[in-house]
């Protein structure tokens, strides 16, 4: 356990003060992942002539507003970082410590989530001040299961990511392959439309997917619209997730490592 | 401590012709050839030995060390390093080999090399009290305590390569995979660099097994070599030995005081390999060398004369050339049957 905590620590503060020397490129990323609000604008305007499917001005700013904070606080890169590791041979440096890298690499993620939240927490209050208290949910129970859900939703999110990454052992380039997972999550999770516009069947379709599970699903807990059956089954379908997930995860890393060839140096 | 035996590795590498028309044939229809980039190769390393390891650009060396160090799992064969499979890549494993690679980096790019110390001291588990200890050791021998504050970006090849070897030796492994450790320092730097390693092994009894491609590297540093060329072992033993079998003769190396004729330099028994006005190389077998340097003092103008042994370079060259007509002849000879 002491030792958990010290390497934790470790980790997570030299990822930290990565986060931080980037700067540049951080600002580039606060800047790209602002699409949200851009939906915002397009949905409030529509809604403004009359509400879509009982959705007024009100109900998108906050979907959207809500929407945003949990996309900042469940992103993980970790597609170019091991797409780039495997392709050049860096991954070699990784693989000789007796942490593994998947680890380290979760660790950088989550050392980068207090900078992140630099910019998530402003519209947080930004939300809070809009909606008022009869837009969220109220009680302490819906915003602990959303926070748990968030922390789910990472999870999910970090394995997707490193399945995909780990995709290179075998394949060209994993990035074609991020390229049709993105567009699948950008329909499906509720980042583009929230899902309680789509049609019943597609709603349907979606509801054991992933994607749901991964956005949507702790923005309509934050927001009151589901009850507590409902987050009972999201949280569960959560941790199934997780546990497939994890074992895909497994036996790709575990396939890769057996027929890379540690290019370069 | 490293017992390798009967290691082979074989890649499975996608060939394309250059071209629009084979790009697109490859994406419907691919073709793969193998390249046994490992053959055979066996050797076993005592605790404590420094150990060349040589051989030309593509002859399997590093893909020996990867093996070794558990980075690439062997195609056929058995390795054991510290008592240890290194494939499994288990934590005590781990703990008891470094791999210095002198193209890649362990450093963290943007942060002081101090940031990397202190995260590898909580990867490897390091007890404070050792890992102040060995840091302190450390940036002692290499002379890095004005560096440690900079980022490494800032830093300068050498300087990178001084504080690369410090984080990779922080927590004192017992083997350390040093490959071309020295590759595009300055002369100072490598020697600064080789002084370290011996220094390092003379200390703390690591096994050392070290490729380069500078033979200064591998004559400072090693009594034995284990010489590869196309995935193959030539040679496993002293250096010494590898002189003598490959190329007994000595150089005779003469400075002159006024330049000579080539008639007048050439004398029986030795052959010229460098002539010029203030210096001339001559090879010579061992029986024939009193009667050449009588000859040399007696008629050339010899301001200095040293008798030493061929360069390694020359001496690696025989061997790979020798190697590579055998195993020509050995194919020319099968084709024929």
């Amino acid at each position: 356990m002491r030792r958990f905590a010290d390497l934790s620590r470790a980790l997570l503060r030299a990822g930290f003060a990565e986060s931080l020397a980037y700067r540049a490129e951080f600002l580039v990323w606060i800047l790209t992942t602002n699409l949200p609000l851009v939906n915002l604008a397009l949905w409030s305007a529509v809604a403004h002539e009359a509400p879509v499917e009982g959705w007024q001005g009100a109900d998108f700013a906050v979907y959207y507003l809500a929407t945003l904070v949990v996309r900042h606080l469940t992103g993980a890169w970790v597609v170019w970082a091991l797409t780039s590791d495997i392709r050049r041979g860096d991954l070699a440096q990784k693989l000789l410590k007796p942490v593994h890298p998947l680890w380290v690499l979760a660790a950088e993620n989550i050392s980068a989530l207090p900078v992140r939240a630099v910019v998530a927490v402003p519209f947080a209050l930004l939300l809070l001040h809009a909606a008022g208290p009869d837009r969220l949910a109220s009680g302490v129970l819906p915003w602990f299961a959303a926070a748990l859900m968030i922390a789910l939703a990472w999870t999910m999110t970090f394995l997707v990511m490193a399945i995909i990454g780990t995709c290179s052992f075998f394949v060209e380039s994993a990035y074609s392959l991020f390229e049709v997972w993105s567009g699948l999550f950008m329909v499906f999770s509720g980042y583009l439309v929230p899902l309680q516009l789509f049609p019943e069947w597609l709603r349907e379709a979606g509801r054991y997917l992933p994607f749901r599970l991964m956005l949507s699903l702790p923005v309509e807990t934050m927001l009151g619209r589901i009850g507590g059956a409902e987050i009972a089954e999201g949280l569960a379908l959560q941790a199934a997730w997780v546990a497939v997930l994890w074992l895909a995860l497994r036996a790709f890393w575990r396939a890769g490592l057996r027929r890379w060839a540690a290019y370069g140096g | 401590m490293i017992e390798v035996r009967d290691l082979v590795k074989v890649y499975r590498v996608h060939r394309r012709p250059p071209g629009v028309r084979a790009a697109l044939r490859s994406l419907v229809r691919r073709s793969y050839d193998e390249v046994r980039a490992v053959d055979g190769v066996g050797f076993r390393i005592e605790p404590g030995e420094r150990v060349g390891f040589l051989g030309p650009n593509g002859a399997g060396k590093t893909t020996t060390l990867k093996m070794c160090a558990g980075l690439l799992h062997p195609t056929a064969g058995d390795v054991r390093v510290a008592g240890f499979v290194p494939r499994e890549r288990r934590p005590e494993f781990l703990k008891s080999i470094t791999l210095v690679m002198g193209q890649k980096q362990q450093l963290l790019w943007d942060l002081p090399a101090s940031e990397t110390f202190a995260l590898n001291r909580a990867v490897y588990d390091i007890p404070r009290a050792q890992y102040e200890e060995t840091r302190e050791e450390l940036v002692r021998l290499l002379e890095i305590g004005g560096l440690l504050s900079q980022p490494v970006r800032q830093l300068s090849l050498g300087e990178r390569m001084k504080c690369e070897l410090a984080a990779a030796l922080l927590h004192r492994p017992r083997v350390l995979f040093l490959d071309e450790p020295t590759i595009g320092l300055d002369v100072s730097m490598q020697l600064a660099v080789r002084e370290f390693v011996r220094a390092w092994n003379e200390r703390f009894g690591a096994t050392v097994l070290l490729t380069s491609h500078y033979m200064d590297d591998v004559l400072a540093l090693c009594r034995r070599v284990v010489v590869v060329d196309r995935g193959r072992l030539l040679f496993d033993g002293e250096l010494a030995g590898l002189v003598r079998s490959v190329n007994p003769d000595k150089r005779v190396v003469l400075q002159l005081s006024r330049p000579v004729a080539a008639s007048d330099a050439s004398m029986p028994g030795a052959a010229i390999v460098e002539h010029s006005a203030a210096r001339l190389v001559l090879s010579v077998p061992p029986e024939a060398l009193q009667a050449v340097v009588g000859h040399a003092f007696a008629r050339l103008p010899v301001a200095d004369l040293v008798v030493e042994d061929p360069p390694l370079e020359d001496v690696l060259r025989d061997v790979f050339r020798r190697s590579r007509a055998e195993r020509e002849s050995e194919a020319a000879a099968q084709r024929a049957k």
